[in-house]
């Protein structure tokens, strides 16, 4: 029995280091990434490579600009257009939403966030890209605003219902109407958990492609009219990758480099607005 | 670094002017082929008349007839003729104004293999087909006598999206394999019997560089700038044509016979005339409506950008790896922009 | 005093009671949209999809033939690409988030969980076009240099590695979405098994197991659902993948068991033949599109139904980083 004890220890130590080496071999792709991003991309990274467009195929030197700032400019229509409306319909949820309708809401939310987004690119195409007559940024932030939607949902209402009921309890006892409960005293309190959601969603679709193959489609101008095709860090890596040129490969890490940046500074200053309200009590 | 803040001031402007009237955004899609040129064409004209932006996308002549079909960019391009079928889709307001000439050409990957490649019609089309499967067939090996080819299974790449690229080498295909003609036929899109898809000329040349023993078909110039190796291809005379600018231009010979004044440009290269012709050539083509309804400004820039396309921008063309247009079809092609009406008038500028 | 008709209760309030009416109008419009939203979708693809179901009925989901010349679609070829690479991603990816999420909730002294956990998370973070990126010129190369040829050594009978390595495959397709979807299942997994209620492990301690006995035999059970739950997730996410994939799986329209030959799944077909498609052939790419979403809807409504048993009914699913 003794030896089946040890035997038994034995295996626990084994399996206690196999869920050790899992959790390397998780970890090795992330550095591996990581890294091949900061080596291949900063050789890419110059002043011209920050403001210029990209140059003639084949040709050396030109930069992403027109993607930085078409980047920005989706990513903004998309959060302009997703945030308000998923914030809203989160706040419905942690207020309003027992009834059948809110399991409904919340279900279909919860089933909607792995939506693919081809399918979104290929549904606002048809939705606002044929009616309009040509592509542009415009459509493109839509599709990222659909996209976003179910996410910012559900997060918002998941913080607005951490909010402890004693402040709803005492602003009503107060004397403060429903809507004012809701809107000045748990959305407040919630906000930073709120922001915090909508940042995780804005970093996620920061990096997106496949709805904007379809919608914004890409531009080799400095564009900034939402009204028409615009290029994005993610369409211009896609397009560099997939070709044959040296240059094009280059500018691909650099570009790849730029957006993983921006998603970390959403995701990064997401988490930085969590840790300051755990700071302030 | 002047310069680059200077064209971004200057696009700056042109973004920021966009909207009124003084900055002209024209949309285009389509074919990869001509992409190397008509960005060269394109940077060079943007950057010389700021109060134009022209902006070309290239998904593929599939996606530019689709494109300019839906209405959703101001112009098109393919190597892919449009049928009777899709011109009837349009109402027949577009014309096909060809802009340049370009072969395609078989590349591949073979190690230590210097001398190019000769394929005869056959050949090329059951290596298409998937007959042939080793670089060291005893077939290949009858026309390569001076060539030692490795014992390397053939990896076939060719486009995954709707291309005119295809077109152009799938009509060749059609035309000298009746094999090829009865089970798969021309399109820009077709049933591959083999192969790996690549996306766009580029994605074709990228999957040939990085893959042992592939063999694709890609424009000239594709070639030329990653400087992959180019096969030679037995024309109708019995003879290995290597493609280069004098061989693409041989092919239009025969073809300007079968024009005449009134052509609707949209002819065959395919297989031409000549000994010294190479038999995958072809033009590429613009595809411009005929009315442009009230958008006068836009019609006006693009027909001007055309002209000068076709005039001055032909002097780029040997060294990317295409073909310039022959002299003799340029007072056609002028002729049919003239007729390019908006607003119920000819946009053709009063000065040239 | 009955709180929730506090427009009753004081004279204030009463003046504008309205504004509770107005505030949940606002608040029952935003949510809306998401019912809408879904109908919409759903309701789109359904239409633009219909000549090509009315045209090839059910023989869409099982013939191979995709053809624009003669205007014959059959999506047999995705599905199984789809559903295969899926799968390999699964078998790949399983394992290892399992072991990452027992390691942090059980194994890993507390000053590391933080770290760990988020960089672990970190790889949800990285956009689908970077890892294919990383795929195209790092995997691919690596693969063909050190991993096919002992492998094609060893297994190169079986048919599921038969054949030749061209670098774009579906084993390279696999082994990309398995990385990609690892930080999902093992975020869930820790938050299931977190869940589980300290006594279980306890009680399987105080009788005498060893750490991983307790683990095995009591914590994973009760957590069982919720686990299960976090794989069908992954699956999820696995099948609507579509950049990463239309890189690295090399575009061949062929229904082929083997892994390192190329593919095609239902999101890079339309990825790729989009924007050109015209007439039949768009709508047979829009019911590629509807078949996906179906898939991807049955298969996230079921990760939500084995999630909320455990987690009752709290966002996990949903969280992006």
């Amino acid at each position: 029995m003794i030896s089946g004890l040890t035997r038994r220890r034995l295996l626990s130590r084994i399996m206690t280091g196999v869920t050790v080496l899992c959790a390397i071999l998780a970890l090795a792709p992330l550095f591996a990434i990581f890294g091949d991003l900061v080596v291949r991309g900063a050789s890419s990274l110059n002043w011209d490579f920050f403001v210029k467009n990209p140059a003639a195929a084949g040709d050396t030197g030109g930069g992403v600009a027109n993607a930085i700032v078409g980047t920005l400019i989706i990513v903004g229509v998309g959060s302009a257009l997703g945030l308000p409306v998923g914030i809203g319909a989160g706040v419905y949820l942690a207020e309003y939403g027992g009834g059948r309708f809110g399991v409904t809401v919340r279900f279909l939310a919860d089933v909607l966030t792995g939506t693919p987004s081809v399918i979104v690119g290929v549904f606002v195409w048809m939705l606002v890209v044929r009616p309009m007559g040509h592509f542009s940024a415009l459509a493109g932030g839509i599709a990222l605003a659909i996209l976003m939607v179910p996410m910012v949902t559900r997060t918002t209402e998941e913080m607005v219902r951490l909010v402890p009921h004693s402040l709803r309890e005492a602003a009503l006892a107060l004397g403060f109407p429903r809507w004012r409960t809701t809107a000045q005293v748990m959305v407040r309190a919630a906000w930073p958990g709120i922001v915090t959601g909508a940042l995780v969603a804005v970093a996620r679709i920061a990096g997106e492609t496949a709805p904007l193959l379809f919608t914004a489609l890409g531009n080799l101008n400095f564009r900034t009219n939402v009204l028409q095709p615009m290029q994005t860090l993610s369409l211009q890596i896609y397009v560099f990758a997939t070709g044959p040129f040296e240059e094009w490969h280059r500018l691909a890490w650099g570009a790849a480099l730029v957006l993983m940046a921006i998603v970390l500074v959403f995701g990064l200053s997401a988490r930085f607005v969590t840790r300051t309200r755990f700071r302030d009590g | 670094m002047q310069s680059a803040s200077r064209t971004l001031l200057l696009t700056l402007l042109a973004a920021v002017g966009c909207g009124g009237s003084e900055v002209v955004l024209l949309n285009g899609a389509g074919a990869t082929f001509p992409n190397i040129i008509y960005q060269k064409w394109i940077t060079d004209y943007n950057t010389a008349h700021p109060e134009v932006q022209l902006n070309y996308q290239s998904i593929g002549s599939g996606g530019g007839v689709q494109q300019f079909t839906d209405g959703t960019v101001d112009f098109g391009a393919t190597d892919g003729p449009m049928t009777d079928e899709e011109i009837a889709a349009v109402n027949g307001n577009v014309l096909h104004i060809p802009t340049v000439m370009g072969g395609v050409v078989p590349t591949y990957n073979l190690q230590g293999v210097t001398e190019p490649v000769r394929f005869s019609q056959e050949v090329i089309g059951d290596i298409y087909l998937g007959k042939i499967t080793r670089w060291n067939d005893v077939r290949l090996r009858a026309i390569n006598p001076g060539i030692t080819l490795p014992d390397q299974g053939i990896v076939v790449v060719h486009r995954s999206d709707g291309s005119g690229t295809t077109y152009i080498w799938v009509d060749y295909l059609t035309t000298v394999s009746p094999e090829w003609a009865s089970k798969v036929g021309r399109g820009r899109a077709v049933n591959w019997p083999v192969g790996l898809g690549g996306r766009g000329n580029e994605g074709v040349a990228a999957t040939v560089t990085q893959t042992p023993g592939a063999i694709g078909y890609v424009e000239l110039g594709y070639a030329i700038i990653n400087k992959m190796p180019v096969g030679a291809i037995r024309n109708r005379f019995g003879n290995f044509v290597t493609p280069d600018f004098s061989t693409v231009s041989a092919a239009s010979a025969g073809a300007m016979a079968a024009m005449g004044p009134d052509t609707d440009f949209r002819v065959s290269l395919i297989d031409a005339e000549g000994e010294r012709t190479y038999p995958v050539s072809s033009f590429t083509w613009l595809l411009v409506k005929k009315d442009y309804g009230d958008q006068t400004a836009k019609a006006r820039e693009l027909v001007r950008f055309i002209w000068s396309a076709i005039n001055d921008g032909q002097a780029a063309a040997p060294d990317l790896g295409y073909a310039p247009l022959p002299a003799e079809l340029k007072p056609w092609i002028e002729a049919r922009l003239r007729t390019v009406t908006a607003s119920g008038a000819p946009v053709w500028p009063a000065e040239d | 005093m009955d709180r929730r008709s506090s427009d009753r209760t004081s004279p204030q309030s009463s003046r504008i009671g309205w504004g509770d009416a107005v505030f949940k109008v606002a608040l029952t419009a935003f949510a809306a949209v998401i019912p809408l939203l879904f109908l919409a979708l759903v309701g789109r693809l359904a239409v633009s999809a219909w000549p090509t179901i009315r045209a090839f009925g059910l023989r869409f989901l099982t013939t191979s033939t995709w053809d624009p010349v003669a205007n014959v679609y059959g999506a047999a070829p995705m599905i199984f690409g789809t559903l295969l690479s899926s799968l390999l991603a699964l078998v790949l990816a399983v394992p290892l988030a399992l072991g990452v999420a027992i390691y942090l909730t059980e194994f890993a002294p507390g000053w590391l969980r933080r770290p760990v956990a988020t960089l672990v998370e970190l790889l949800a973070a990285i956009p689908s076009v970077v890892y294919g990126l990383w795929g195209i010129f790092v995997l691919i190369p690596l693969l063909r240099a050190y991993v096919i040829p002992p492998l094609q050594a060893v297994l190169g009978w079986t048919p599921l590695f038969s054949g030749t390595f061209f670098g774009n495959s579906m084993l390279a397709a696999g082994m990309i979405l398995a990385i990609m979807i690892l930080p999902y299942i093992s975020a869930v997994s820790r938050e299931v098994l977190a869940a589980v209620p300290p006594s279980q492990r306890e009680a399987a301690l105080a009788l005498g197991a060893t750490r991983w006995e307790a683990v095995w035999s009591a914590v994973l059970p009760y957590g069982r659902a919720g686990v299960l739950g976090a794989i069908v997730l992954g699956l999820g996410r696995a099948l609507g993948e579509t950049m990463a994939v239309v890189m690295v799986i090399g575009n061949r329209h062929d229904l082929s068991v083997s892994l390192v030959e190329p593919g095609i799944t239902m999101a890079a077909v339309i990825a790729n033949e989009f924007n050109e498609a015209a007439g039949l052939q768009r709508a047979a790419l829009f019911e590629v599109g509807l078949v996906l979403f179906g898939v991807t809807l049955a298969v996230n409504a079921l990760a939500r139904l084995l999630v909320w048993r455990v987690a009752r009914g709290s966002a996990v699913g949903s969280r992006a980083i």
